[in-house]
This record gives structure tokens, sequence and C-alpha cells, in this order.
């Protein structure tokens, strides 16, 4: 791409160079659930698009720079309340899955598979 | 998938307590896709197919090939600006979500630049995931409001002579730009074509490779 050389002088736009544009797996996840989520007619495209403006508004208001990198993050907040609003997933669920996440991993030795115990 | 993810976050290990740590972020992924597992509301085969899909199979280059085959084929040309969704099928390229696609010609006298101010619809069928860039905040606001600045920040100038048209995409309605044909490309094929069709080309904020640049 030609557009390495101008990275240093655009401190308001941050680039890339046609590289991945998942940072991090989870921001994959994510993106994945949501467009599955849909395909499965849990929500319609355009609800996925007003829950997702409105989240990154709401970050926004609350002082997010918003330059693109926190996005996914708003990505995950707008899917985890479009979920709850349908009733497919309530809160007490994915904070009771997230603390089970959470000890498991840190019950698990390192180079070993991390499994829930339920 | 629990050797899965332990490839993934294998980074998080702490050396002194010898106990791994995922971040608040993926604590909440995990929970909420296992859920969504359990409740068999999403398939995590499927989940893989669509990450690997848009990762490494799409990008650019169906939108590439679109470009190329409408600066070789003047009937393919016609169809696409009539009806680009109909054309971009044509190819074998279907939006997942139902949007329609329009596409945007640049012309000696008018160029077009894509944005959507509220978030970042893009049309991932035709260039893949969109870029960092597109999804922050400067530039959805920037790009209304001073395009040009914006095209000359990308190493595009457009003189007051051109006309600078910017189009905000919806969840409904999705925009790709075929930006002008490279001088210098005659007798050049449809696969050499795409291979001077950048992404911000398509976007609209960057121009076509020059033969010898690809």
């Amino acid at each position: 791409m030609t557009t390495a050389v101008d990275l240093d002088r655009l401190p308001a736009i941050p680039r890339d160079a046609d590289g991945p544009v998942f940072r991090e797996p989870w921001e994959a996840a994510a993106f994945a659930m949501a467009v599955r989520l849909h395909q499965g007619g849990l929500f319609t495209w355009t609800e996925w698009a007003e829950t997702l403006a409105a989240e990154i508004t709401r970050a926004q208001a609350a002082g997010d720079p918003d330059r693109g990198d926190t996005y996914y993050r708003h990505w995950l907040a707008a899917l985890e309340r479009l979920v709850k609003a349908k009733g497919a997933v309530s809160d007490a669920e994915l904070h009771a899955r997230r603390d089970a996440w959470d000890a498991a991993v840190r019950a698990t030795p390192h180079g070993k598979p991390i499994v829930l115990q339920r | 998938m629990g050797t899965h993810d332990h490839d993934h976050h294998g980074h998080h290990h702490d050396h002194d307590h010898d106990e791994q740590r995922w971040s608040e972020v993926e604590l909440r992924v995990k929970a909420l896709e296992s859920l969504l597992v359990d409740k068999g509301l999403v398939d995590p085969a499927a989940l893989d197919l669509l990450i690997e899909t848009y990762e490494t199979k799409v990008g650019p280059r169906n939108g590439a090939h679109v470009v190329a085959k409408a600066w070789s084929d003047p009937g393919f040309k016609a169809r696409l600006l009539e009806n680009a969704s109909a054309a971009i099928a044509e190819l074998g390229y279907i939006g997942r979500q139902g949007e329609d696609m329009v596409v945007l010609e640049n012309t000696d006298r008018v160029r077009n630049m894509v944005v959507c101010t509220l978030c970042s619809c893009y049309p991932w069928p035709v260039l893949g995931l969109p870029p960092v860039w597109y999804k922050s905040a400067p530039y959805r606001a920037r790009a209304v409001r001073e395009p040009r600045a914006v095209l000359a920040e990308f190493g595009t100038a457009v003189t007051e002579d051109v006309e600078v048209r910017v189009w905000d995409s919806t969840a409904e309605l999705r925009y790709l730009v075929l930006p002008q044909r490279p001088p210098g490309t005659e007798g050049m094929d449809e696969a050499a074509l795409a291979r001077l069709v950048t992404r911000d080309s398509m976007i609209g904020v960057g121009e076509p490779l020059r033969p010898g640049e690809a």
C-alpha cells in the first residue's frame, strides 16, 4: 500500500495497511456472534445497526475518543444489550458464566486446555 | 474448545503465580459465546467458518474482482451501475445482511467517497471487514465536514474543478466506488487489473495502483 508514508502525519485518522482488521481473537468472535445471531433470525440487521450506533454514541458521550480501536468493545456491549433485550440470555446468566470462566482459567495450569467445570 | 482457547490466551500466563488470567472483555465474550452455544442459538463451527471467511477469503479481493471486470467488460460495467447487487451476484458475491449495493463511478469531474457517519456500515461481501480508521470518529465526522482535507491526508489531491460527493452508508444500503482505470493499463487482463485495485480506492479515499506499483 502507498499509505504507510503518511502514518505519522495523521494523528486524527488511525490507519492500517490492509492488514488483519481483527486485532485480537475475541474481536473476531464478537463479530461472528452478531452475524450468526442475525442470520438465525434473533434480530434484524437494522436493529443491530441501531443498537451499535447507540452504544457508540453513549461511549462517545462518556468520553471515549472513539478512534476505532475501541470499536469491538462497543460491538460487544451492543451485542450483550440486544441479546438481553431479546430475552435470549439474561444478565444473571452472563455474570455467572463470566465468573465460571474466570475460575476455570485461573485453575488451569499453563499449557493445559481450559474447561468449564459443570 | 479448550485447546483452542489456550493457544489464544497463553500470553496472559502469570509467571510468578503460575495462574492464567483472561482480560475482562475476553471473559465477557467467552461467557456470551458459551451461553449462546449451550442454548443452540449459534453453532461454534459456523462461527469459526465465518471468522475464517472474513479474515482470509474475502478481504478486498472480491471488490477488486468486481472493479477489474467493470474496467474490462463494458456490458458488466453497465449492469453494475444499473443494478449493483445483481451484477455483483453474477460473480457469486452475495450480501449476507440483505443490504442493497450501489456502485458509484469516479470520472474526471466527480469523485465519490464513502463513509458511515453513525457506525461503520460497510460492504463486507466485497471488501471484507472495515479498516480501523473507517470505524473511527474522526473519519466519520471529517469525511462529511471536510472531505477534501481528508482525501489530501490519504495522499489523494483533488483539484477544485472536481466535485467531491460523500455517501453515507446505512444498514440497508452500501456503497462501492468504481475508481477510474489507471493510465498505461491498456491490454492488461482482468487478473492483472485486479491486482491494481486497492481497498482504499474502493472506499474512495485512494487511487488504484499504477502498473509497476502492484
